[in-house]
């Protein structure tokens, strides 16, 4: 058992910033919010327009995820990452837009295997963009990244919770914009 | 039913049955080869058909033992219930040895009957392959590493063997229709003469019973470990 | 859906993916035979059938360890769960692609295998059809034993062990197949075939995709 006695709300349009040192149990909450893992008691709520998902599987249809690895196939070039998640999530339109807003505009072409870690967590991000769900979590999306990927990353959180999302991101430095903090111990 | 779920109340009512089992066993296995030693020689099998009694039985308790690590696998699967799940991985070797032990005594009957060690033949086969489905089982459970996962991995296998294992078998008949060259003399069906039929039938449940005694020996010791873990974990 | 599916054969079929490899054990299997059993065209055309049943069976278990775990280990698994499919669609749709870039690919070159093996043309049509109806169930099966040794590290091991008892029915159903052109004596084996490729597709995928699941929650 990682935490217990765990309690806390997220209204929409706000950002929870997740925090603690390693081995509290950051990426484990949030692997529990997107219904990978099943509290062993308790449970998690996302309310939707009136309708209240306590199923962890209805509940990850509504989850934007952004993991520790960034789910970039080296023999896939960045447009066609994009592309097939655009497809999967049956709307590809906004395809070069999101591209141009993580910065990766002129490596649309450039296969998976030759770019840097920053790059594939850019990626990472314009895949979440494009995806478009309400709830954003995101286990450490600086990592890695230049200060201008890190202002990228709390430009799209500012972008997407005034749009009326919600974010949750384990951190373990400040995201940049006004967040409430929930620390693990 | 559900009240010996509880771990602790399994290991009470298991203690106080294993006793019992254990002596009927070894009354109905010296009865039933008492009385098997003493029937008559085949017309055509001669001695050897005695093997029948620790052959037939063998299979049949393997059988058995696929079809209650199946059961219990559901159960651990639905219900989530650990007692169900040591239960279907302790009948796992259990089944493999009778599994063996029918390949064995199999051999030893087919030996003077075909005048070859290993034959072919449908039911060899598809014990062979049955064999097979008990090792796999046994290597997914130490495979992977977190317990619960290994119990729910193994589980969805043993069921899926269980869906899959009469297509194996009607297979294997079905293959040996097509392969025939002389016809094997099978064991068991309707030929069986009456003399054969009780020590069969003694020997039948008593090797069911040595499955149980061993199969609640298995379960206890596996919740006994689980606890002496938890207690070296806490302790240290 | 077929998002999935064409990256999925896509990423097969480019430098370093699998489709190439299968077809290439395949075809090395079944030289090696005839160097072990000797190369008299009657007696290999009388085994071919069940020879090259086996070699595609193992040329398509070959590759079949990495259908989940490469998405598993680089984070895209759990997008795809997180995604609009559902796991049971996922895994009936990867396990397409599977067959795709190998058991069809086997498929195509068994004819010319089993020319090699002497087999006559009327047995050549049984081979083919028996491997069409037949490699779909190789890929289904295999797929549980997939998404079963997920998070084993060298569970490529152990899957061969798993899957291989739960195939005889399509070897044996197929080989007999071949057979059945070459005594003359109907046996019904493509049919049998056929139901069983028919019922291992149908109920694989819901077995994968718990065994996927199981292995998210980690």
């Amino acid at each position: 058992m990682v935490f217990r006695d765990l309690s806390f709300a997220v209204e929409a349009g706000a950002v929870l910033s997740v925090e603690g040192p390693n081995g509290a149990g950051k990426t484990s909450l949030l692997r529990m919010l997107a219904g990978f893992l099943a509290p062993a008691s308790g449970t998690v709520r996302l309310r939707i327009d009136g309708t209240a998902l306590e199923d962890g599987e209805e509940r990850g249809k509504q989850v934007g995820w952004l993991g520790h690895h960034d789910a970039v196939k080296p023999q896939m070039t960045v447009r066609e990452t994009l592309a097939f998640f655009a497809m999967l999530h049956r709307g590809a339109g906004a395809l070069e837009g999101a591209m141009e807003q993580v910065g990766l505009a002129r490596l649309g072409d450039l296969p998976g295997q030759y770019l840097s870690a920053g790059q594939k967590k850019r990626v990472a991000l314009a895949r979440l963009w494009l995806c478009g769900r309400p709830l954003w979590l995101l286990d450490e999306p600086l990592a890695a990244l230049d200060p201008a990927g890190k202002r990228v990353v709390a430009d799209l959180i500012a972008a997407h919770c005034a749009a009326g999302g919600i974010a949750v991101a384990a951190t373990h430095e400040p995201l940049g914009i006004e967040a409430r903090r929930l620390v693990l111990a | 039913m559900l009240r010996y779920a509880n771990p602790t109340k399994f290991l009470a009512l298991s203690r106080a049955l294993r006793p019992w089992l254990a002596g009927a066993t070894v009354l109905l296995l010296g009865a039933g080869l008492a009385l098997g030693l003493r029937v008559p020689p085949d017309y055509q099998q001669g001695e050897t058909v005695k093997l029948m009694f620790l052959h037939v039985p063998a299979a049949w308790t393997a059988m058995m033992a696929y079809g209650l690590m199946a059961a219990a696998s559901l159960v651990g699967l639905v219900w989530r219930h650990p007692l169900a799940d040591q239960a279907a991985k302790a009948a796992a070797p259990l089944g493999a040895l009778f599994t063996a032990l029918g390949l064995l005594t199999g051999s030893l009957w087919g030996r003077p009957m075909w005048g070859a060690w290993w034959v072919w033949d449908g039911r060899l086969t598809s014990f062979l392959l049955l064999l097979f489905l008990y090792l796999g089982y046994i290597a997914l459970w130490n495979a992977v590493e977190d317990e619960t996962r290994a119990a729910r991995a193994a589980a969805i296998l043993a069921l899926v063997g269980a869906v899959n294992l009469p297509v194996i078998e009607f297979s294997v008949q079905w293959w040996t229709t097509l392969h025939q060259g002389e016809s094997i003399v099978r064991a068991g069906g309707p030929l069986i003469a009456g003399v054969y039929l009780w020590p069969l039938f003694l020997m039948a449940l008593g090797y069911t019973l040595l499955f149980v005694s061993l199969w609640l020996m298995r379960i206890e010791t596996a919740i006994l470990e689980r606890r002496a873990r938890t207690v070296m974990l806490e302790g240290g | 859906m077929s998002a999935l599916l064409l990256r999925d054969v896509r990423l097969a079929a480019r430098a370093g993916g699998s489709a190439m490899l299968a077809l290439a054990f395949f075809a090395g299997v079944a030289t090696l035979v005839p160097l072990g059993v000797g190369a008299e065209l009657p007696r290999l055309a009388r085994i071919a059938g069940g020879v090259l049943w086996v070699a595609a069976v193992l040329a398509a278990l070959l590759a079949l360890d990495r259908l989940f775990q490469a998405d598993f280990e680089d984070g895209s698994l759990d997008l795809l769960a997180l995604s609009p499919l559902s796991l049971e669609a996922v895994a009936a749709i990867k396990a397409s692609a599977h067959w795709l870039a190998t058991g069809l690919p086997l498929t195509l070159l068994s004819p010319l295998l089993g020319v090699m093996f002497g087999l006559p043309p009327r047995a050549l049509l049984a081979l083919f059809v028996s491997l069409l109806l037949g490699t779909p169930a190789v890929s289904a099966l295999g797929a549980v034993g997939a998404g079963l040794t997920l998070s084993v590290r060298r569970g490529g091991l152990i899957l061969p062990l798993i899957v291989l008892p739960l195939l005889a029915p399509a070897v044996i159903f197929g080989a007999g197949a071949v057979l059945e052109v070459l005594d003359g004596i109907p046996n019904g084996a493509l049919g049998l075939l056929g139901a069983f490729s028919f019922c291992a597709c149908v109920l694989s995928p819901f077995a994968t995709a718990a065994a996927v699941r199981l292995n998210l929650g980690s």
